[in-house]
């Protein structure tokens, strides 16, 4: 992972966000306020924006740049969430470069900040589903020294197996969590932008190894 | 999708510089979105400041004046304030003896004001936190996110703004915004499903013959879905799920809100209201003071929140006081 790789990583998911941000509005309008899409794009915007005009030094300066950007633009739960997310794995990466090792660290950060923000657990249909078995197989990966493109694809699917996965379950944290059992049966819509953000980080690590 | 906006995008901006026009006695800054009071804060006054998504008018906005709100921030339409926006309605509205961030319990809601409050305090600001959480259609269980606030927030930031007003310290601001939550409990249920300008069509199907039972006020759905059928029964099932959870007895004092969630004829509300005076009235419990009328709504959303506040001589004074705002005003 380098600069310009954390740069065209948050720019792909900008651009997955604009794709797919009618579905991911669908997907809360189920379960929630329907205002996911429009949220995700309205933050995912602003970092364009802000990044445009930025000569970063190291890949952290990307990240965190991306993450308080969320958090001033996004508002909702996403806001917070994925800013503290996208800071949290950038403060671990104050370095021009790094390698999947410390990629994988860094990953392990954003995750323990967002649960210690959202308190949710695994199995609470929540962001934390996709997001906890993207790390895991992005770990098993880098602990047998694979390459960061391999890695990534390995955690973009495991993402979205995870996303998949929320659909029979029972919200208990968030707005879908006041549905109660009417909430199964949908997939949430937080565990699906989350899978959007790791499938943008294996096509962009895909496209720069194949350079 | 029919709307009288100019775009999805332009909605909130809009409607800000409309408020700002029709209210002289607001200052709205359009740039921030916070919403004060033209007169600023009395030095040495406690602030109540309150925020959430938009789409919720008259609550907060309306809610700024003496009285009541020294500052409002409203998010995207229902989506809550960001960090920065809150920040900027407390040092705006802050004159020296702090702010009381009155917050809905909603997992949005929480974390923003959470930060904000974090920030502010790094500035000097004196913040102390009231989550309202009235709504007995969620059992407050680590099941759920806990219970949502509702109607109760329009008591809440009214009796906290009076005490404001008289000169209270923070502490003793706080302590009586979280006895009115403590005391209030509310039941939503809606005959349609509304539409958010950025969705463009309605949140759920709804048949003509149905209704959503125990919705909050963002257009999710309810607990449950029943069939339609007379104002009376369905006030029961209100009255019944609010008293099941705070029994109130004969003699008991209450305060009371019949409010509609934004599509529903006043016509209606007060059918509602004769239904609740009259179940009330049977089981002894007197109606110290009622509000009937749009106040916490869901956009476009028909159906109705009945909300009540067991109350007592301190609360009724605080609920007396003057209050002058645009959606609020008396003494």
């Amino acid at each position: 992972m380098d600069i310009s790789l954390a740069r065209s990583w948050v720019q792909a998911v900008a651009a997955a966000v604009d794709e797919q941000k009618d579905q991911l509005t669908q997907l809360d309008s189920a379960i929630g306020d329907a205002d996911h899409g429009a949220n995700m794009h309205r933050g995912f915007s602003a970092v364009l924006d802000v990044l445009d005009g930025q000569e970063p030094a190291t890949v952290g300066d990307v990240l965190v740049k991306t993450g308080s950007t969320l958090v001033s633009k996004v508002g909702g739960a996403s806001g917070p969430l994925y800013g503290s997310v996208f800071r949290a794995i950038g403060k671990k990466l104050d370095e021009p470069t790094a390698g999947t090792r410390e990629f994988a660290d860094a990953l392990a950060a954003g995750l323990e900040n967002l649960q210690r923000l959202g308190a949710a657990a695994p199995g609470d249909k929540t962001m934390v589903d996709a997001y906890g078995p993207a790390l895991e197989a992005f770990l098993r990966i880098a602990d047998a020294d694979g390459g960061f493109a391999e890695a990534a694809a390995a955690a973009a699917d495991a993402a979205e197996e995870g996303m998949r996965a929320t659909t029979p379950l029972q919200a208990r944290k968030g707005r879908a969590s006041y549905l109660g059992t009417r909430s199964v049966g949908h997939q949430d819509p937080g565990a699906t932008s989350t899978a959007l953000v790791f499938r943008a980080l294996a096509d962009t690590a895909a496209a720069a190894a194949a350079q | 999708m029919k709307k009288l906006i100019n775009s999805p995008e332009t909605v909130l901006d809009d409607a800000l510089s409309g408020m700002a026009a029709a209210h002289p006695g607001l200052r709205v800054d359009t740039e921030a979105r916070v919403i004060t009071r033209a007169s600023g804060t009395r030095p040495g006054k406690v602030a109540v400041v309150s925020g959430g998504g938009s789409g919720h008018e008259p609550l907060h906005g309306g809610f700024v004046g003496a009285g009541m709100l020294a500052a409002a921030c409203p998010g995207e339409v229902f989506t809550s304030p960001v960090p920065d926006q809150i920040v900027a309605a407390a040092r705006a509205a802050d004159a020296g003896a702090g702010v009381l961030f009155v917050v809905k319990n909603y997992t949005g809601d929480v974390l923003n004001f959470q930060v904000a409050a974090e920030l502010a305090e790094d500035d000097g600001i004196r913040v102390e936190t009231v989550l309202v959480d009235d709504d007995v259609a969620v059992r407050d269980s680590t099941h759920t996110a806990g219970r949502r606030g509702t109607g109760a927030t329009l008591f809440v930031e009214k009796i906290a703004g009076a005490l404001a007003e008289q000169g209270a310290d923070l502490a003793a601001v706080a302590k009586a915004a979280r006895a009115v939550n403590g005391a209030s409990r509310s039941f939503a249920v809606a005959l349609t499903s509304c539409t958010t300008p950025a969705a463009g069509r309605p949140g759920f199907e709804l048949p003509d013959d149905e209704i959503e039972v125990g919705v909050g006020i963002h257009g999710e759905p309810g607990r449950r879905r029943e069939k339609m059928r007379p104002a009376r029964e369905i006030v029961a099932t209100a009255l019944d799920a609010v008293l099941e959870d705070q029994p109130l007895a004969a003699g008991d004092e209450t305060l009371v809100l019949v409010n509609g969630l934004g599509g529903t004829p006043l016509i209606e509300l007060y059918v509602v209201y004769k239904e609740v005076a009259d179940a009330l009235a049977e089981r002894g419990v007197r109606i110290a003071r009622r509000l009937v009328g749009n106040y916490v709504t869901s956009l476009d959303m028909a159906g109705v929140s009945l909300t009540l506040c067991r109350t007592d001589t301190d609360m009724l004074a605080l609920w007396d006081a003057p209050v002058d705002t645009p959606a609020l005003h008396w003494g």
